[in-house]
């Protein structure tokens, strides 16, 4: 049964998860609308071609990967705060851990949508079970994100089962029955014995380390799919830990972000505080550096070395692309430095306002990584349209991309709604003297 | 039917090409017991004959339109013509950027005007080597990063040498694209009428066109090869600068000249483009050396389209300045 403290918590959060106010529906509105608009870009794209983007034979894949990489990528937020943390005991870890599980399933669903959109012919896509060959890195990364999305599920699942059985047991929550209903059936029976509290601890022991583990190897996987290649951008030993590093590193920024969002909206000032956006403001400090750490090394590399066709990519870079260049590989790894390094500049929307840069900078740095390689391919783009010697992307890809987003923020806000958005249960486990280790 | 546009003094060596290198292993045109499969006698007769080769050693004469090339099934284009390793070779020294076999092949294809199998870059190696013109069709690698790419296996290696595409089996990742670093595949961005054309059953090994979603690519036109023809950049080349043939038997001909493949390579210093990336093409090159025209001449006659495209090349530039 639900403890007093774990009641006392869910009256707090009972309002939200009873009625949605008229800012909250037109708000969802505004989501469902921009996500209807990607399916019309979607019905486009299928009716009229691939055409209608901007991929052309030689960059044949466009900003649908660049998005399929950056939300992989965010998806392991979730995997590393909420997994690590849990490993390590970190008390503070729990008013924030819920959000993090959410970002690294909702994410998790979004990726590999787009990898779906660069695909000519998705009524083939059974192909890739029935004549699957396992030498193509598009095997593995069927497999691992697959493995990465059922194992991320059963992760968030088990986490969220007790705040499931809490909802359950609190009957002053004025909710309608099929929904109580629903929640029956989700909680499985928990009812708080002391038998099941280890099962399930042991059981979130074991699968925070084996989503630490499987995310891992996705990330590295996704790698692969372009160092395997002889693209002179993209041929690179260090691109599988360049990868999981800009994963974890891009997944701590959107962290941030979504924090100081349901802080403002939910009021949960009581909850998350500054201590929170410090710790994960240091993860992202110690990742930033890394970050740096391996594209300066990748990059010095292709630019000392000076082989011909790192050369055209590096002065593509640096002259077409230079201030993305800036953004995404000065700005993006030095501002979260100083905004967190620096002890006065520590504040709450200081992190957040660097966490942002963050997310856009890790955004264009995989837009630098795919688009200007396949411009500078080893034999120059000749003998081909003029027009089709660079990329530029069109309306139907930024459509399908805001509504990514979109459907990013809609399923939060429906995911908020449904089950808390901080753990209740495992607050209530903590006593007053560790809640002070918690929020301060 | 597919047209034969080659005049009668290229018929007769290609003849010669034909009886000793590819009747052996090939599905020659034939009659006797095999009239109704390869035969079909409802065409108009064009009264321009030509002899076959049967089954059974004897010359026959039939008339032209009646001749039906095989389809070959999905299986069999999978194995690949059996003791056959073909290979190409194209003299450097030769090409003027005609674009002959562009055309051709474009319209053997059933490709549209904004898809090309074979292309022709205007290659300079720096500032003081020579510019010269670069035919660059599949290399047909011996170790294709994009084989091994495939998640479907959609495109393959055959026991001949050549890589196909199943244009049914492709699923439009593009990663083969990707793989593939001489830019050589193509992808086929919308549905193009002239894909329409091409309305005979289809077999990975025929001409047949792309398929809207699915990459395509230079096939060295083994439907072609079986019934002891030479691809359509080979034949059509007014200047003969592409020779095609079996490395086994050591002969490559352009349709005019045939020459033992081992010593043309040694007396020439044919070399493979990019050998350093470890692809194994089984396409070789004759150094641009002693040339039959000035590298300009490339640009008489092209359309102002295509002109456009070599505009950016460092060549292009120079002469601008």
């Amino acid at each position: 049964m639900a403890n007093e403290k774990e009641l006392a918590l869910l009256k707090e959060f009972a309002p939200q998860i009873e009625h949605t106010n008229l800012i909250q529906a037109v708000w969802m509105f505004f989501l469902a609308a921009v996500v209807g608009l990607g399916f019309y870009a979607l019905y486009v794209q299928i009716a009229e071609g691939h055409e209608v983007t901007g991929m052309r034979d030689n960059v044949v894949w466009g900003i649908y990967i660049v998005n399929f990489i950056f939300f992989m990528g965010v998806s392991y937020a979730g995997a590393l705060i909420s997994g690590t943390l849990h490993l390590f005991r970190a008390e503070w870890r729990k008013p924030i851990n819920r959000i993090a599980e959410y970002i690294t399933i909702i994410a998790l669903l979004i990726g590999p949508c787009y990898i779906l959109l660069c695909i000519g012919r998705l009524d083939r896509l059974q192909y890739l079970v029935l004549y699957g060959r396992i030498q193509s890195p598009i095997t593995w990364d069927v497999i691992a994100i697959s493995t990465d999305l059922f194992g991320c599920f059963i992760f968030l699942y088990l986490a969220v089962l007790r705040d499931i059985a809490a909802i359950r047991d609190f009957q002053a929550i004025r909710i309608p029955k099929w929904k109580r209903k629903l929640y029956t059936w989700l909680a499985l029976g928990y009812t708080g014995t002391t038998e099941q509290r280890e099962r399930l601890h042991r059981a979130t022991d074991v699968m925070a380390a084996m989503v630490i583990a499987i995310a891992v190897i996705v990330y590295s996987v996704l790698a692969w799919i372009f160092s395997v290649t002889l693209q002179p951008g993209w041929h690179s030993t260090i691109f599988g830990p360049y990868f999981v590093i800009a994963a974890v590193f891009s997944g701590c920024g959107v962290m941030i972000v979504v924090m100081w969002l349901f802080r403002k909206l939910y009021h949960l000032e009581k909850y998350i505080t500054r201590k929170h956006f410090v710790n994960v403001g240091v993860l992202m400090l110690i990742l930033a550096a890394l970050f740096g750490y391996f594209t300066f090394s990748d990059y010095l590399t292709k630019w000392y070395g000076s082989e011909r066709n790192d050369e055209l990519l590096i002065s593509l870079l640096f002259d077409e692309y230079y201030w993305l260049f800036i953004l995404s590989n000065y700005v993006g790894v030095l501002l979260p430095m100083v905004v967190v390094g620096i002890k006065r500049l520590r504040t709450i929307n200081n992190i957040t306002i660097s966490a942002v840069i963050v997310v856009l900078a890790l955004w264009v740095n995989r837009y630098l990584i795919v688009v200007p390689t396949l411009e500078s391919p080893y034999l120059p783009i000749q003998d081909s349209r003029p027009e089709w010697l660079f990329y530029s992307s069109t309306w139907v890809e930024w459509a399908l991309t805001a509504a990514g987003i979109a459907f990013f923020a809609l399923a939060f806000t429906i995911a908020s709604k449904f089950i808390p958005i901080i753990n209740v249960s495992e607050m209530a486990d903590s006593s007053t003297l560790e809640d002070e280790e918690i929020l301060t | 039917m597919k047209e034969e546009s080659d005049n009668n003094h290229k018929k007769s060596s290609r003849r010669n090409f034909l009886k000793k290198s590819l009747v052996a292993g090939a599905g020659v045109v034939a009659t006797g017991g095999l009239v109704e499969a390869y035969l079909d006698t409802r065409a108009a007769e064009t009264g321009d004959k030509v002899k076959v080769l049967t089954t059974d050693g004897k010359i026959v004469e039939v008339d032209k339109a009646h001749i039906k090339y095989p389809r070959v099934s999905r299986e069999e284009s999978r194995e690949g013509i059996p003791g056959k390793k073909f290979v190409m070779v194209i003299d450097l020294a030769r090409c003027k950027n005609a674009r002959a076999c562009v055309e051709k092949c474009q319209e053997g294809h059933y490709l549209p005007k904004s898809q090309e199998f074979m292309k022709v870059y205007l290659l300079q190696d720096n500032d003081y080597t020579a510019p010269y013109w670069f035919p660059k069709p599949c290399y047909h690698c011996d170790n294709p990063l994009c084989v091994s790419v495939c998640p479907v296996g959609a495109t393959y290696k055959r026991s001949d040498g050549i890589v196909l595409i199943d244009t049914d089996r492709c699923i439009g990742c593009k990663f083969c694209i990707t793989g593939c670093p001489y830019s050589t595949r193509v992808f086929a961005w919308r549905h193009y009428e002239e894909y329409d054309e091409d309305t005979q059953p289809y077999s990975p090994e025929a001409s047949s066109p792309g398929v809207e979603g699915t990459v395509s690519k230079c096939d060295f036109c083994p439907d072609l090869i079986r019934v002891g023809k030479l691809p359509y950049c080979v034949s059509s080349c007014p200047m003969g600068v592409i020779y095609f043939g079996d490395l086994d038997e050591d002969v490559v001909t352009n349709g005019t000249e045939t020459y033992q493949f081992s010593k043309l390579i040694r007396d020439r210093a044919g070399f493979r483009y990019l050998e350093v990336l470890g692809t194994r093409p089984s396409v070789y090159y004759l150094p641009p050396v002693e040339r039959q025209f000035p590298v300009d001449r490339g640009f008489d006659g092209l359309d102002e389209e295509v002109k456009k495209r070599y505009e950016s090349t460092p060549y292009a530039k120079k002469q601008r300045r």
